[in-house]
């Protein structure tokens, strides 16, 4: 057990452990893979906005009530909590509603390149209805709140109706200036 | 402490065995609404508080409470989720209400198993690593489809384990706890086979109920063995679907006009974890139920209550918990089954809905499967199932496999 030194800023030392402590035993643990795996129907929904992914389209739904249009589409309104009402397509551009700049992966080891990830209220939807999508084709130096942005697709052959059928969003031409 | 709760709108969807056309929130916000209409209330004005009750692993998703305020009409309002039977959900309800923090409360649980590819697996994942675990396997099984060689003509397959060696299932826990029922108390094989005769009949009377069939005693005992001496027809099979129940104090209830049903009573209970040392006679249910009856007053149950709906995902614990929340005599509760006791005008109607062997395995919705039941029942819209002056019902739910928790939700029918 480390000592634990007195006084601000606490900090204790430790032991370190290393992979081959735990390959040779000398700590206790108990290790376990799960076998986990799920397949979610991906409902009403999700379902007709997948496939026009596929088709290169941004589907959203409409709440006549709330004068809202919903993107991700949902087949009921959590405002006012009745069904939604309509189909409508939308435009695949749209401005940065907010971004980060990372650099850790999930194991909070660095990355080589940072990723520009954030959201983006997309053309005709309501307020803050968009994407969560990465951003490409600009610096971080470039990237701002408020940059008019565009889906860039993958090819029509590559695409399996998923999000990922967007690749990125770009500089809308003549909106990425600050 | 006098405000009372009670139960003012049922909601629910059909009960499937799969339901790949809707997904699980879709699922969540058809019972939500149909509770909603059901109680004459509007979720974004006059509930108070909502509470879901779900599992992460059996979901798929980590941190499931983010996930449901959209579909139940809660968001940016006071949401939780417990992690357990639906009726552990009630019991949150009824003491928000209660304590006068809440006037209105929606619970909603449900079950979209069928999501799930590997419910064997993730309940293993329940038992202690360390001590229990390890003795689950790995067994080698007959290999299926011929070589292991998979190749683009015969690939892969995408789901399911692929695994030549695999660990046992974990219901064999329920094949030991039947195994000592069974040796203790004296009951049958047969009259475990009889649960399932009958709860498959009722089922034909629920339009709710996925696995109704006519079938006798020989078909249960002539099933193949999965767990002895637990057969493949002792067994509830998986369904989907969600329920949802809005509670309200009194006067709000009274003041929506509708015809409430009290929850009078309600009581839990946790068995230690350790498969070697707890109890095999459910003593959760014996505990649990006696804290239900001395809320809800209940001194003699056998005379008091009108109906109940125990859990019977497995045939045998039908008759065990009937035996453990002192509505049968230890050892008795076979022989009253096949005196015709445990049906519509025997003396204590249990499992009219056709439980979880005859409407399916509902998971975390199970409890409320039967609470909804009993609702239906004290509300006299049980059509051709309906027990004639019902007043008084219970509700009895367990965790399942491989838990020793439970609860127990007494109801009664208004101004009693």
């Amino acid at each position: 057990m480390a000592k634990k030194i007195e006084g601000s800023p606490g900090y204790a030392p430790g032991t370190r452990v290393s992979t081959k402590d735990i390959v040779q035993k000398k700590i206790s643990y108990s290790w376990w893979e799960p076998e986990v795996q799920y397949s979610w129907s991906m409902g009403q929904a999700m379902s007709k906005f997948i496939m026009g992914l596929k088709d290169g389209k941004i589907l959203g739904r409409t709440c006549i009530k709330c004068d809202r249009v919903l993107v991700p589409p949902r087949m009921f309104c959590e405002y006012c909590y009745g069904p939604t009402d309509n189909w409508i397509e939308l435009k695949d551009t749209g401005s940065i509603e907010t971004y980060s700049i990372s650099y850790l992966d999930s194991d909070a080891r660095r990355i080589k390149d940072p990723i520009l990830i954030g959201v983006i209220s997309i053309d005709g939807a309501s307020p803050q209805h968009g994407f969560m999508h990465y951003f490409g084709e600009m610096t971080k130096e470039e990237i701002h709140i408020g940059m008019k942005v565009k889906a860039v697709w993958k090819a029509p052959k590559d695409r399996e109706g998923a999000i990922t059928d967007i690749k990125y969003f770009k500089p809308l031409k003549g909106g990425g200036k600050k | 402490m006098s405000r009372r709760v009670c139960v003012i709108g049922i909601g629910h969807t059909d009960f499937n065995s799969i339901t790949p056309d809707v997904e699980w929130k879709e699922l969540m916000y058809e019972s939500c609404q149909k509770a909603y209409v059901d109680a004459g209330v509007d979720p974004r004005k006059d509930i108070d508080s909502f509470i879901t009750c779900a599992e992460d692993y059996l979901e798929g998703f980590s941190i499931f409470d983010e996930f449901v305020p959209d579909q139940i009409g809660a968001v940016l309002r006071p949401c939780c989720t417990v992690c357990g039977d639906g009726l552990y959900g009630l019991g949150t309800a009824y003491m928000q209400i209660k304590t006068g923090l809440m006037d209105v409360v929606s619970v909603e649980s449900h079950s979209k198993i069928s999501d799930l590819l590997t419910l064997g697996d993730i309940l293993l994942h329940a038992f202690d690593p360390v001590f229990e675990r390890p003795v689950t396997g790995p067994v080698e099984r007959p290999r299926y489809g011929g070589s292991p060689e998979y190749t683009k003509e015969d690939p892969k397959p995408l789901v399911g384990s692929t695994k030549e060696k695999q660990r046992v299932h974990p219901y064999f826990l329920a094949g030991m706890e039947m195994q000592d029922y069974l040796r203790t108390s004296g009951t049958t094989e047969e009259e475990c086979a009889e649960v399932v005769v009958k709860n498959k009949m009722n089922a034909f009377f629920n339009p709710l109920a996925d696995y109704e069939a006519k079938i006798s005693i020989d078909n249960v005992m002539g099933s193949e063995y999965l767990f002895s001496p637990l057969k493949r027809l002792d067994i509830s099979p998986n369904v989907d679907g969600a329920i949802t129940f809005v509670l309200a104090e009194e006067k709000t209830a009274k003041e929506l006009g509708v015809d409430p049903i009290y929850l009078s009573g309600f009581g839990w209970s946790s068995e230690t974890p350790w498969l070697s040392t707890r109890g095999m006679s459910a003593d959760y249910a014996t505990k649990s139920s006696q804290m239900a009856y001395k809320m809800a007053g209940i001194t003699n149950p056998r005379k008091q209550l009108d109906i109940v709906e125990v859990d019977d995902r497995f045939s045998y614990k039908e008759l065990q918990h009937l035996e453990a929340i002192g509505l049968a005599r230890p050892g008795e509760a076979g022989q009253m089954l096949m005196e015709g006791e445990l049906a519509k005008d025997g003396a204590i109607p249990t499992n009219m809905s056709g439980g979880s062997l005859g409407i399916g395995n509902c998971f975390e919705a199970t409890g409320m499967q039967k609470a909804l039941e009993i609702i239906t029942q004290l509300r006299g819209h049980a059509a051709k199932r309906q027990v004639a002056d019902a007043e008084v019902g219970l509700a009895q739910a367990w965790r399942g496999i491989p838990s020793g928790s439970g609860a127990v939700a007494v109801f009664e029918r208004g101004g009693a």
